[in-house]
């Protein structure tokens, strides 16, 4: 899920981070979501590339098993071959990191991030070599299956009913300088061998996640990007739903139709309270109540405090780049409205960048 | 992609990309090139070299079905010959740009309908399309890079492709390539680095790219099978009433705002597999009341709806809020989209805003105000 947008502090925080970066390399990943997508021969493709504009490139590590197509790409480039290790029975194939930062290329490409070096190794991952290579200052441009990201092992047991033995960091992923998703659909991989609909099922439910997953990675370096440069609210590439809570409103139709929509647009999913005066018992009850069905349904919880709830909802709903706002609406004194204006109203002509969903209260459904 | 008997509609497949220059056109080429060596009979449909070396070098060797010429107020334009294309009958055609615009005075307006023509005839075709184009993101496109973009293909056709792949490339990436004048001429990137191809906006534009590619592979898996999808997401709190298919009423009027509207909802519909309808209420039961501009506008805005598969209604009465209610309670609506109201005179201050009405009478029925799509100043988009 999206993560809530960084504060001031945090963004100072991450423009140090990157002055420290500078003189670290760069790390690009290929994310596919089965083998044979082509992650292997894109990887070699850019280093080919590269090494055409004069960039100094080597190949760090590639599967033992390759493809005619990926082998012509492969001769044209200088290997530093993996290091075989044999350890209780097995055979490991591990990346010469010594090796590489003696030879110290600008570009090393590294193949399959995802592999658990032997025990008593360097480093306990195929990643962490990585990292050591990017902190020396060598760029590194690797390729990996989105079933290998730790964080999303409950899903991906949800569709494949395995977990995978070796995964890297969802965080290490996210940390790449730039991702590119290699995209081929289900059909095309089973040209060679013939499938079944439920292969083909799953291996969509896959290549599905593994979309979502670039999409967020996008996402939080345009945010990134758009943060440093002060422009305070982009809207357009995702969309984020806010629901208002009040004692009194119907909060649980707005909660769970807001989790429902969430998921359908595969969306952030915040939630707001803003506190005004001291509740009576039961309205605070009530509230409590609402509160915890928010959590529990997986929504972001804020708790604001103002004088001017309306005002204050769209101030963070603008900070959030909320674009649907679910909001409650109850019948007051027509009086009064005509006279003062009514919060909902006000609401309706201010939060202009954004839809404004309109839900009515318990006693109006 | 094995293609299909002959008699049978052909395969659609459709490679996505987020801008020009990720390698659409080079992606279906290769794969034409594939089917090709395997022996199947390929042919160039139409394509569009931009007088790109590594692209053209990719057709060598396929068959190109020569472009029909016509002249248009004395100039000479080319298009796709869809004629001798059934008539040559190959197995896979490729054509590029599927959001491409006819010459006027052509039989068909699109080129996306050339397309249809062809799939009818059995004929698989591969083609390319950049997200921008796609009708309902026209607003937020906009909005995100300040051009408006004017050849549109409506979603529906995009989702009925059998295949989407996402050609993917990094802005960055892109960005080299139009540098190094890959992909336009000298000038023409100069002008498109600084414009169009900023960093942000292509961010933005591959974002929703897979967004959408993943959205379709979620609809196209629901198809097969709804309950497997269903069962993925998170279950309704014990006790929630059965939930009723959504559907949603968007309210048309004469303002150009209705455009957005449409748009809209069109794609928030998309977005919750909710039915889609759209209505015009007015005094009579035909337009014929409204002076001609607006009688135009009105119908205008029908036709977008309906060339958007939004099925639309003309319905007559006094009260426009009334009417909008009685037809969303009439047809089942759960959610009524509508625009901002204008200033409030005196008569609204007494009986309260259309808007303020319809929330009123409502009553179960929830209402969605559709947020105003506009660019603010120095790039900067809605900042208060």
């Amino acid at each position: 899920m999206p993560s809530q947008r960084p504060s001031p502090e945090e963004l100072l925080r991450r423009i140090e981070a990157q002055e420290q970066q500078a003189s670290r390399g760069r790390l690009k990943i290929f994310l596919g979501y089965a083998s044979r997508v082509g992650k292997s021969f894109r990887m070699l493709d850019e280093g080919r590339r590269r090494k055409l504009r004069g960039q100094d490139v080597v190949v760090g590590l590639i599967q033992s098993k390759v493809g005619q197509e990926v082998q012509c790409l492969l001769d044209t480039l200088e290997v530093i071959p993996g290091l075989t290790v044999r350890s209780e029975g097995k055979e490991y194939l591990v990346l010469d990191v010594i090796g590489i930062l003696k030879r110290h290329p600008q570009v090393c490409l590294v193949d399959e991030l995802a592999q658990d070096n032997p025990p008593g190794s360097r480093n306990p991952q195929r990643w962490q070599d990585v990292k050591e290579l990017l902190d020396n200052g060598i760029t590194v441009v690797t390729a990996i299956n989105v079933q290998h990201i730790a964080e999303l092992q409950d899903a991906i047991e949800k569709i494949t009913g395995k977990r995978a033995r070796q995964a890297v960091p969802q965080k290490f992923v996210r940390s790449a300088d730039e991702i590119v998703i290699v995209d081929a659909p289900p059909e095309d991989l089973q040209l060679r061998d013939a499938a079944s609909a439920a292969d083909t099922r799953r291996l969509s439910e896959l290549r599905e996640l593994a979309l979502l997953l670039a999409a967020e990675v996008v996402d939080e370096q345009l945010h990134n990007s758009l943060q440093l440069q002060g422009v305070e609210l982009f809207l357009g590439s995702q969309e984020r739903i806010l629901v208002c809570i009040t004692p009194r409103s119907n909060a649980k139709r707005m909660l769970e139709t807001g989790r429902r929509n969430a998921d359908r647009f595969h969306c952030g999913f915040l939630a707001v309270y803003v506190k005004q005066v001291p509740l009576d018992p039961a309205d605070a009850q009530l509230l409590e109540k609402h509160l915890n069905l928010a959590r529990e349904l997986g929504a972001e919880v804020h708790v604001l405090e103002a004088k001017d709830s309306a005002e204050a909802i769209l101030h963070f709903a603008r900070a959030q780049a909320v674009t649907q706002l679910f909001v409650g609406h109850s019948l007051g004194s027509r009086w009064r409205e005509m006279l003062f204006g009514n919060p909902l109203d006000r609401m309706i002509r201010a939060a202009d960048t954004m839809d404004v969903r309109i839900f009515p209260h318990p006693s109006l459904s | 992609m094995t293609p299909p008997p002959a008699s049978k509609r052909g395969r659609f497949k459709i490679f996505l990309g987020y801008a020009a220059g990720v390698g659409k056109t080079y992606q279906m080429l290769d794969e034409g090139q594939a089917l090709h060596r395997k022996g199947v009979d390929v042919v160039i449909g139409y394509f569009e070299p931009h007088g790109r070396k590594d692209t053209i070098c990719k057709t060598e060797g396929l068959e190109t079905v020569p472009r029909r010429k016509a002249e248009y107020r004395g100039t000479i334009f080319e298009d796709m010959d869809t004629d001798a294309i059934v008539q040559r009958r190959p197995e896979v055609c490729l054509v590029d740009e599927l959001a491409h615009t006819n010459m006027p005075g052509s039989e068909r307006q699109k080129r996306w309908q050339d397309v249809h023509v062809l799939l009818d005839a059995g004929i698989t075709v591969l083609t390319s399309v950049n997200i921008q184009h796609l009708e309902s993101l026209n607003d937020q496109i906009w909005q995100m890079t300040g051009v408006r973009v004017r050849e549109t293909i409506p979603d529906w056709v995009v989702d009925q492709a059998d295949e989407i792949v996402v050609v993917d490339v990094t802005p960055r990436a892109l960005r080299h390539r139009l540098e190094r004048g890959v992909i336009y001429s000298r000038e023409k990137a100069d002008k498109a680095l600084e414009n169009f191809f900023t960093e942000q906006n292509l961010s933005a534009l591959r974002e929703i790219a897979m967004r959408h590619a993943a959205h379709e592979i979620e609809e196209k898996l629901s198809a097969q099978d709804p309950q497997a999808v269903e069962n993925a997401r998170p279950l309704p709190a014990p006790g929630d009433t059965p939930r009723r298919r959504e559907c949603i009423l968007i309210c048309i009027d004469e303002r150009p705002s209705t455009v957005v509207l449409i748009r809209r909802g069109r794609r928030v519909a998309d977005y919750l597999r909710a039915e889609c309808l759209a209505v015009y209420v007015s005094p009579d039961a035909t337009l014929a009341g409204l002076s001609g501009e607006n009688r135009d506008a009105v119908e205008r805005h029908l036709g977008f709806a309906r060339n958007l598969r939004i099925h639309t209604e003309v319905v007559p009465a006094n009260d426009v809020a009334e009417g909008i209610v009685q037809f969303a309670h009439s047809r089942g609506a759960t959610q009524i989209f509508m625009g901002r109201s204008e200033s409030r005179n005196w008569k609204e201050r007494l009986q309260g805003s259309r808007l303020q009405r319809v929330v009123r009478l409502a009553r179960d029925t929830e209402i969605t105000i559709v947020a105003e799509r506009r660019r603010g100043p120095s790039g900067k988009i809605g900042t208060a």
